[in-house]
This record gives structure tokens, C-alpha cells and sequence, in this order.
């Protein structure tokens, strides 16, 4: 097994942690931690391929990486103001009881 | 395949497992700065210093904190008697095996195109400033907007609603 090989299959393990996180809980903020592990799963294989690719010094992995990360930073900021606006609506953070639209 | 490698990479699945498995949430949420942490310590392993960094700063120091403040604000930390996973959950755990089984049959099966580099990329910071300011100023600004645009938005979606009782 190459390095790389190695570090893919990392890649994908927690990546796959992550969706049966974001499938399987039912609290919403453990739903966007499943959703952060699989961001940096993706993170993990853009530079892991920067790294083993054949131009490294054009940095275009590593920066793919670190916007990656600044957008992630993003989505967690906003997807906890959901999860806080709804538990102030609904007074619960259960996926399963949020079944109703319109409140 | 260094013995670093695979000592980080149980931490760092471990992490995530503990994450996805622990009833408490604040332990998941500890649970998953680990991974956070570990998965950093990869970055830094494959000679990305910089992303290594960023990675430590946002994630441990910014985005766990987050989850850690709205655990408190949603009182997530009391375990529900009806369980912590969803009715769907083996419905969930399926897609998930059946996502990794995908992923690994076919990265064991390929052959890298690539030619294997063993030699370190030597990378400093003033290269990626100026990577940063020529080659990749406009994404860099467009994620400027987004990060401001995202701030206001998280603000005034998590603000008080007018009348709204503390």
C-alpha cells in the first residue's frame, strides 16, 4: 500500500464515520459535527493528493485545503444559528420531532 | 507508512467514532475536537504546514468552541429518554458501510497515475502570501464576502425576535 493509498483510506473511514453521524443522530448539532468530520475527511484528500501529486509547488491542494476550511468555518457559524433559532421556536433540538413546516 | 502515520490515524478515527457513539453530547463534542486534532496532525504530516495551522486555529479553537456554546444554549446535554439515535438509524448505518465499502474497493484497486514524490515540497509562508495576493486574490475575496455575509446571517438568525420572552 503506497502513502497515499494510506492516507486516502483514512480519508474515506471518516468520511464515512461522519455520514453515519449525520444519519443516525438525532441531535441537530451532532448532525453538523458528522457534517464538519466529512468536510475534513475532503480536506485530508485534497492534501493529501497535493502532497503526492506531481507539482506541489504550485500549492493549488493546499490552497483548495484552506479555503475549504474558511467555508466549512462558515457553515458551522450558520448552522448553529439554526440550531439555536429552532430550539428557541420549538424548544427541542430532535431532528425527529421537527416534522412540521410552517411551525 | 510510518509508525506517526497509523498512531494518528487511530486518534483520529477513534475521535470521530467517540463522536458519532457517546450518549453525552459534550463528550462528543470533546470527541470530536480529538479528531479535529488529529486529523490536523496529518495535515502537518504531509508537509502542509500552513493548512495544518489554519486547522488548528478555526477548527479546535473556533468551531468546537461554537458547538461547546450551543450545547449550553440548547441544553443538549441531557440525554433524551427515547435514545440519541434516530428511528432510521440502521437505514443510516447501511448507506454509510455501503459509502466506505464503495470508497475503499476503489482506492485499493487503482493504480496511481501519479509519480510517487518522495521528496518533501519545501513551502514558506511568504510563497503562500504570494499566492495568496496573485494567483489566488479573487477566491480570497469572494471568501472574505462569504465569511462576513455568513457572520451578519448567524447574527441575525440567532438574534431575539421582537416580544420574545427570555
Amino acid at each position: 500500500m503506497t502513502p497515499l493509498a494510506g492516507y486516502l483510506l483514512v480519508a474515506a473511514l471518516v468520511f464515512a464515520i461522519g455520514l453515519a453521524g449525520a444519519l443516525t443522530r438525532r441531535n441537530a448539532i451532532l448532525v453538523l459535527i458528522g457534517i464538519e468530520l466529512m468536510l475534513n475527511a475532503a480536506n485530508l484528500n485534497l492534501i493529501a493528493f497535493w502532497r503526492y501529486g506531481p507539482h506541489p509547488e504550485a500549492l493549488t491542494g493546499m490552497m483548495f485545503a484552506v479555503f475549504s476550511i474558511a467555508v466549512a468555518a462558515a457553515e458551522a457559524a450558520v448552522g448553529l444559528g439554526l440550531v439555536i433559532s429552532i430550539y428557541r421556536h420549538a424548544r427541542t433540538t430532535d431532528l425527529d420531532e421537527m416534522n412540521r413546516m410552517k411551525g | 507508512m510510518t509508525i506517526v502515520f497509523w498512531v494518528l490515524a487511530v486518534t483520529t478515527i477513534s475521535g470521530g467514532l467517540a463522536a458519532v457513539l457517546l450518549k453525552n453530547t459534550v463528550h462528543c463534542a470533546l470527541a470530536v475536537t480529538g479528531a479535529f486534532a488529529g486529523l490536523a496532525l496529518l495535515f502537518l504530516q504531509l508537509d502542509a504546514q500552513f493548512a495544518g495551522f489554519a486547522q488548528i486555529l478555526v477548527y479546535i479553537g473556533a468551531v468546537a468552541i461554537l458547538v461547546v456554546f450551543a450545547i449550553l444554549l440548547t441544553r443538549g446535554s441531557e440525554t433524551p429518554e427515547s435514545g440519541v439515535f434516530s428511528r432510521t438509524w440502521f437505514a443510516g448505518l447501511c448507506i454509510a458501510a455501503g459509502v466506505f465499502a464503495v470508497m475503499a474497493w476503489a482506492i485499493l484497486n487503482s493504480v496511481s497515475a501519479l509519480p510517487h514524490e518522495t521528496v518533501a515540497p519545501d513551502v514558506s509562508v511568504l510563497q503562500i502570501g504570494n499566492a495568496l495576493m496573485g494567483r489566488y486574490v479573487l477566491p480570497l475575496e469572494i471568501v472574505a464576502l462569504l465569511l462576513t455575509a455568513a457572520m451578519i446571517g448567524a447574527v441575525i438568525v440567532a438574534m431575539h425576535e421582537k416580544g420574545d420572552v427570555k
